[in-house]
This record gives structure tokens, sequence and C-alpha cells, in this order.
């Protein structure tokens, strides 16, 4: 009886293990996309397979060095995927992605004009830019008597405790940096000295050097200061209506994760429909309105609530954008970053 | 007992999956330093002995041993527990000890947060009883806190299977002739359980020494673990040579520390380390 | 009695400590808002909107079809490798049983990308085949060190006397060595199936096309924040389990009874 059963069981599995490999597509061609988690309204997917019937297959990623430890290895063939700012400049300089043919897209033209021939790109031939955002100071109001316009409350001994950092090693010496009136994309060995040492200063006075847990951390009151992304301070000031962001006047970083097409990938056509495809006002509006972050397409940002882009949180002003920079591929420099990062944290 | 060859697959297989994958990260660990030629070199492995880098190893190692020895101490009694139960009860018992484990990592850790911060659950509770709040988050005592919840069941796990079916007569004999529970303990079950007590402290030890995301979440971040450093060079400085080394560094520490235990073990007929 | 007391707060005890997360995640899979610690209301959307989400059942599907598959596959690979190592002699029985403490030593980074390699050295796409293989050999371990302790405290002289009584070698080990090792052989593939069902790292590095573990797709939501709907999937697969697990409890001491009135 017990052996019936094995057998049966392991006979189903082999027939679910072959099948799964061979898959079952009848479509005439498909698309393999790569992009972080959550981070695309899924119905658009559908849409896009019925309309262009084309068979996508789409994977996920959970930051940016993943996915390039990956790709770099040539162990993928993606045709679309979805990075961030300074990991293009990266896949460019070595040659990793297609150049667009911008010809297949003509819905690029509905991508606002400031966010194109950025600093990564500057030719823009090898990217459309997907959402973008700002990095700043989330506080509480109840928590915090002083005025919040820089980055130095973050040193400020009266919130010992009360204050949140990011987990990442380029925004938080990025923002001392920029604390320190210089650039954050800085390779200057002094500079970087200094904004080593303020951070080791500023280590007791910090609760926690979070990633993504800071949302559910600020909306519980855990806090008082935390160093977030624009696009979740959004999502924060929803649920918590004592919050409130600022991007602090020394400036920041302004950041952007935009469609490439890596060289691996074999539908090159396919990837330019679909990246056309996901330009379309209604398109771009559901993802805009699904993720919640803020879209660089302007008739997606004429179809979102009023209350939404007149926020500048999510969408701010130019002036508040004066001072703001974006990442750069820091190559060798990366080391001592990871140096200083390090020293920052044994202590 | 003479059939040896049937270990010719597993061994073929490790041979493939486990050696090869071992030497090519061997390999990167001499390679030179990207844009500098030359020939092998052992640079990354200088680096590793620089001071801060120790003092990041000696952390991951303290953390380890405390977790482990808890979960040890802990552990015993409720494997003895198990295995002196019913048989029937027993499966269902081991069965619901792992079932946690089957709950997504992430998700889990996220639930201890919950409990353990500041407005958390737990403080919530002592705040209506009157009592002083704790502030365990963010601390080490939440690292070790989540790495007990997280490796307990591998330690209970395999000294639970051994304790399971010691000889009852052994001991009955040992009760006949007038031993007390406590050296009945210290000379016959200790004894005849340390085969699975190595196992449990091996499963518990070496993920424990590596791990990167409890120190991450429970810990805020504050102390950068060996498991942490290693990421951070294949991910991020993206110097595979320098996290070859540091892996490589560290598994010939284990191998040496857990060679050096298995030599207190006398009934050692090479089945442990070394 | 008071021992039988103190055993059972005991156990008590460390369940609750088990459990209390858990009891976190399903109260929490019914909170209103996706906030994982704010609750703001009861409600039954989480559940309904993961039903519609094909990618998370999906990749639910994988991960059950690769532990269960590749948790077997270990368990009979490792069973059959532990009773050949602990037949071996002294020098080859000590190196194949460093040679197996070697995965366990290893970071889960340093494993995942060395088998990435490996894998893209011998030209075999990311995919299905090569996340089995993957869960396979950070598998193989743990069922050799639950068997292993298993095989050393048996007695030697059974399998002689089976042998001196007739029995051939198969049926001696069938009826005489595995009912005794049965013990570690499920500690072993309990073990085995832990570790693939909620592996991140190394299935991350070994997959592709398409082919997700649930583990991957809540990291990769990581960024965003952990939808609840995880809370929910979690609850079911909880639930399920438990459920399972009643029901073979009951047909087994259904048996046992059978077997008792027949005395």
């Amino acid at each position: 009886m017990k052996k019936f059963f094995l057998v049966a069981f392991l006979s189903v599995f082999t027939a679910a293990c072959l099948f799964s490999i061979t898959g079952c597509s009848g479509s005439s061609s498909s698309l393999k996309i790569y992009n972080w988690g959550d981070y695309i309204d899924k119905t658009v997917i559908d849409s896009f397979e019925k309309e262009y019937d084309i068979d996508v297959i789409y994977d996920e990623f959970a930051t940016n060095e993943d996915m390039y430890a990956k790709m770099k290895a040539g162990a993928n063939d993606y045709d679309v995927i979805i990075p961030s700012d300074y990991m293009i400049r990266r896949m460019i300089d070595e040659d990793m992605l297609h150049k667009i043919d911008f010809s297949k897209v003509p819905n690029f033209k509905y991508i606002d004009q400031r966010f194109k021939n950025l600093g990564y790109d500057p030719e823009n031939e090898y990217s459309v830019p997907y959402m973008w955002g700002t990095v700043g100071i989330l506080y509480n109001k109840k928590l915090v008597s002083d005025n919040v316009d820089s980055w130095k409350i973050l040193w400020n001994k009266k919130y010992e405790k009360q204050i949140l950092m990011l987990d990442s090693q380029r925004d938080s010496i990025g923002i001392t940096l920029k604390m320190l009136g210089y650039s954050l994309n800085s390779k200057d060995r002094k500079q970087l000295e200094e904004a080593k040492n303020k951070l080791i200063e500023q280590k007791p006075l910090v609760l926690a050097y979070v990633g993504d847990e800071v949302k559910d951390m600020m909306i519980g009151n855990e806090a008082a200061l935390a160093v977030v992304w624009s696009g979740d301070a959004t999502y924060m000031k929803r649920e918590n209506k004592d919050l409130e962001y600022v991007v602090p006047k020394e400036g920041s970083n302004m950041w952007f994760d935009c469609m490439v097409m890596p060289k691996t990938g074999k539908h090159k056509k396919e990837a330019e429909m679909f990246i056309n495809y996901m330009c379309k006002s209604d398109i771009a509006f559901k993802n805009a309105d699904f993720i919640g972050y803020s879209t660089p397409h302007t008739e997606a940002r004429n179809m979102l609530p009023a209350e939404l882009t007149k926020d500048r949180t999510a969408y701010p002003e130019q002036e508040d954008l004066k001072t703001c920079e974006v990442f750069e591929d820091l190559s060798d420099t990366l080391t001592v970053y990871d140096r200083i990062w390090t020293e920052v944290k044994s202590r | 007992m003479k059939r040896n060859w049937i270990t010719y697959p597993y061994l073929m297989w490790m041979a493939i999956f486990t050696i090869i994958p071992l030497f090519l990260v061997l390999v990167y660990s001499i390679l030179p330093v990207e844009g500098r030629g030359g020939g092998f070199t052992f640079e990354h492995f200088k680096r590793v002995f620089e001071p801060i880098y120790i003092i990041v190893f000696l952390r991951s190692v303290k953390l380890a041993l405390i977790s482990t020895a808890a979960c040890l101490i802990l552990g015993y009694p409720a494997a003895m527990i198990l295995a002196g139960k019913h048989l029937s009860k027993r499966s269902i018992l081991v069965v619901l000890f792992i079932i946690p484990m089957w709950m997504n990592f992430l998700a889990r850790t996220y639930a201890w947060m919950t409990l353990l911060e500041r407005n958390g659950l737990i403080n919530n509770a002592l705040e209506k009883l009157g009592l002083p709040v704790a502030s365990i988050l963010y601390t080490e005592n939440a690292v070790i806190l989540g790495m007990i919840y997280n490796f307990l069941p591998f330690m209970v796990l395999p000294i639970y299977s051994v304790l399971s079916k010691t000889d009852r007569s052994v001991i009955e004999a040992a009760e006949d002739l007038g031993a007390t529970p406590f050296i009945i303990f210290r000379r016959i079950t200790l004894p005849l359980s340390l085969p699975g007590v190595i196992s449990g402290i091996t499963m518990v030890f070496m993920p424990a020494v590596t791990t990167f995301v409890i120190s991450r979440l429970l810990g805020g971040g504050q102390y950068t673990l060996i498991g942490n450093l290693i990421e951070q060079q294949f991910l991020t400085t993206r110097d595979w040579g320098f996290g070859s080394a540091l892996s490589t560094v560290l598994m010939i520490f284990i191998l040496l520390s857990m060679g050096i235990m298995s030599r207190y073990e006398k009934e050692n007929e090479g089945g442990g380390l070394w | 009695m008071v021992k039988s007391f103190i055993n059972r707060s005991y156990l008590f005890l460390i369940f609750f400590f088990l459990y209390a997360p858990i009891f976190v995640l399903i109260v929490f899979s019914f909170n209103d808002s996706k906030s994982r610690g704010h609750w703001t209301g009861f409600t039954l959307k989480w559940y309904a909107e993961l039903l519609k989400d094909q990618q998370i059942l999906t990749s639910l599907y994988y991960t059950l079809l690769v532990a269960v598959i590749s948790s077997f596959f270990a368990t009979v690979l490792g069973t059959v490798a532990a009773i050949g190592i602990h037949n071996m002699k002294r020098i080859p029985k000590t190196i194949a049983v460093n040679i197996t403490y070697l995965p366990v030593l290893n970071p889960d980074i340093v494993a995942g990308i060395s088998l990435m390699l490996l894998f893209i050295f011998i030209r075999l796409p990311l995919g299905f085949i090569s996340l089995l293989l993957a869960h396979i050999t950070f598998s193989l371990p743990y069922v050799i060190l639950s068997v292993l302790p298993k095989l050393k405290q048996l007695n030697n002289l059974l399998y002689d006397a089976a042998l001196d009584l007739g029995a051939d070698p198969v049926y001696a080990y069938r009826r005489v060595i595995l009912p005794e090792i049965l013990p570690g052989v499920i500690t072993g593939f309990l073990l085995a199936f832990t570790l693939s069902i909620d592996d991140f790292v190394i299935s991350f590095f070994t997959t592709g096309s398409g082919v997700s573990n649930l583990a991957i797709t809540i990291y990769a939501m990581a960024r965003r924040g952990i939808n609840p709907k995880i809370n929910a999937l979690l609850t079911l697969m909880f639930v399920s389990v438990l459920l399972l697990l009643v029901i073979v409890n009951n047909r087994m001491s259904r048996d046992n009874d059978r077997k008792e009135n027949f005395r």
C-alpha cells in the first residue's frame, strides 16, 4: 500500500517536473523581464501579453547588486531589466547594454525633459526612466521640536537613539558628504575620511541602520528621524499624519530606476515593444498608481490625483532639486567605501 | 558490510557540486587584485588579518558560540523530554517543533521585530502590567535571541533522534545497581548521546557564524558580522578575491576548532571532523 | 508527578517561544493596513488578493515541488552514502566525513555564487534543474549528519547475525538496519525539507527562466515592504500543515489501535 502511494507520488511529480521545464507556450515569441519585487502592476503584463501575443517570463530581484552578479556571470538572457542609475552607468561602461532604437519607442516623448540625458546616460541612448525620487529626512512632528532643514539634525545629541540611518554604504556616506558640503560622488580620500569620522561620531545617536523596516518603524512612532526614499515617504505620511518629509538644503540624492536592454537578451524587437508599451499614458498611470512612487511620465502624472502631484514630497519643485545629485559608478573607490562602512559598523 | 561501492555516487556528486565550486573559491582568493597584473598573490589573505577585520571575526565567533551554547542548554532537555514521550505523540511533537521553520525566514524575523520593538507587543503588554519597558531590539541580545530561535530545532532534532533509541536496558541495569539519576545521566545518557550532540553543534554553529540577515534586522545593522562582510565583498564591492579569502580563512578556522573539539571525544573512530 | 509537570511546562514554554512570532504573523494577516505591526482593523482582503496573485501562487508551487523532490533524493542518496561511509576504514572515512562537512561550512553566498559559476561552466541553463541540483547538494550533508550518529549507535553484530540466520544482504538492510536508523533518516528528511523550503541566497543564484521560489519572491519584495498577502499565504500554509498532521496522526493511531486489538 505504502509503496503504491510512493510510486504514484513520484510519477506525478516527475511528470509535473518535465511539464514545467518544457513549458507550454503557444505564442509566437517571448520576452524575459527582470525587475524589483512588487514593482509593476501585474495586470499590465497580462494586457501586454494579450495585445502583442508575446509570452512574458517575469523574474524579480531584491537589490541591484544581486541582479548585477547574475548578469555579469552571464547566467541569464533577460531582454528588459530595470536597474538603478549607478548600476546602469556601470553596465554601459562594461558594454552590457544595447542601444535603444528610439524610433521604435515613440512614447518616449511623454517622459519629462528634465529626466532625459542625465549623468548616467548623457546621450540617453540606453535607458528609459521608469520611476524616480529623492532621498530626504522623514521626521515625526510630535517628537521633533527643532526646524528640520539640514542633514545636521541627524547629528543632534538631543535625538539620541531616535535616529534611523539607511543600511546602505552609498546612501549613508553620501548624505554625510553632502552635509559636509562635498559631492556625494566624491572619490577624494580626505573628504571620505572626514565623512567616516562623522559617521563614527554619529553612531551612538543612531537607533539602527535599517532597510525597508523603516516604514513600519516610523509609522509606529519608534523613532523621531529617519533617512528615507521619497516614494516610501509618501506612503508613510499617509499612514501616520504626524510625519513630514523634507529634502535638506545641502542637497541630496535623486534616484532613477530605468528600463534597459541587456546585450544577452535574444528578443530586441519585443523588448522595444514592451518599453514603448510601458510608456503609454494609461499604462504608465497604472504602474504609478500601483507602486506609489513618482513617475517621470508627464501625462501619467496629470492623471494622478491632485493631492499627490501637488505634494512636494512626491513631486518636488525644481528649486528643491537644485542641489540634488545622481549617483555615479565609483568603480574602485567602492573598496574605500566598504572599508569605511566596516569601520563604522564594527565599533 | 563491504559494500563500499555504494558511496561512489555520493562521492561523485560531492566532487562535482562541492569540491569544484570550492576549488573555484580558492582560486579566486589567490588571484591578483583587478587591474594589477602578475601571478598568484596572497594579498587578499594579508588583508583578512588586518585588525579591523579580526574584530569582525571575533565578534561573529563570540555571538555564534553564545548562541550555540544556549541552543545546547535549552535544546538538550527538550530533546530528552521529547524522547521520553509515547511513540505516537513523539512524532507529532517533533514535526511541530520544525514547522515554524517552514514559515519564511524574513517574515518570521519581522514578526520578532513586531514583538520586540519599543512600541511592540511585548512592551505593550509589560506596560499594561505596570512593569518596566524592555529595550531588547537593536542590541546584541536581540541578535542572540534571533539565532537561538532559528537554530534551536537544528540542535534538538539530532539529539532527539539519538536519544530516542537509547537502550533502555542499560539504564535500567544502572538503576538496579543503585546509580542516582544524575550519575546515570553523566555516565550513560550523555556519552551515548554525544554523536547527536556533535551533529547538533555542527548544524548550529556553522550557520550561526555565517549568518547576516539576523544581525541586519534584529541588530539594527549596528554590527558587521563576517557573513555581512563576505556578502558585501561579493555583491557591493565586487572584490571576489577578498571575499573568497575571507571565506577560506573562516572555513579553515572552523575546521581547526571543530577538529580540536573532537579530539576530546574519545570514541571518535573518524566519525567527526578530523 | 512533579517531574512530569516540570517536563510538560518546559516543553510548553519552548513551544510558546517557537510559535510566538508565527502567531503574530497569523494575526496580522487579517490587519487592514499594510503595516506589519500597526493594527487598524479586521479584514479578509489580503486573502482575496493572494488568490488573484498568479506569481505568488506559482512561486509556492515551485517551492513545494523542489522541496519535496530534492529532500527525497537527498534522503535516499544521503542514507546510502552514510551507510557506505560508516563501513569505511578509518582514513577514507575521515576524509569522506570532512568532505561532507564542507558545504555546511560555506556561507550561503559563497555556495550560491560558486554553484552558479559551475552551472555556467558546464553550460546548464539556470532554471528548474539547476535549482533542484543545488538544493540536493546543500541538503545532502544534513541527511548524512543525521543518519551517521544512528549508525554509530547501531549494534554491528545485528547485521552479521541476520546474515548468519540466512538473510541476504538486501533483506538484512531492509529489515534490520533500516528500521534501526529510521529516526535518523526521518530527521534527515525533515531537515532537508526545512532547509529547502526557505532557502533564498543559493536559490537566487541558481535559478532563472521564470522559476522562482517563495523565498526569492518575498526577499525581492523587501525593498517595497512585505505585503500582508504573504502573511495570508503563510497562515494558509500553516493551517494546511496542521490539518495534514492531524489527519496523519488520526490514521496512525487508528492503525496502532487496530494492531493492539489483535494481541
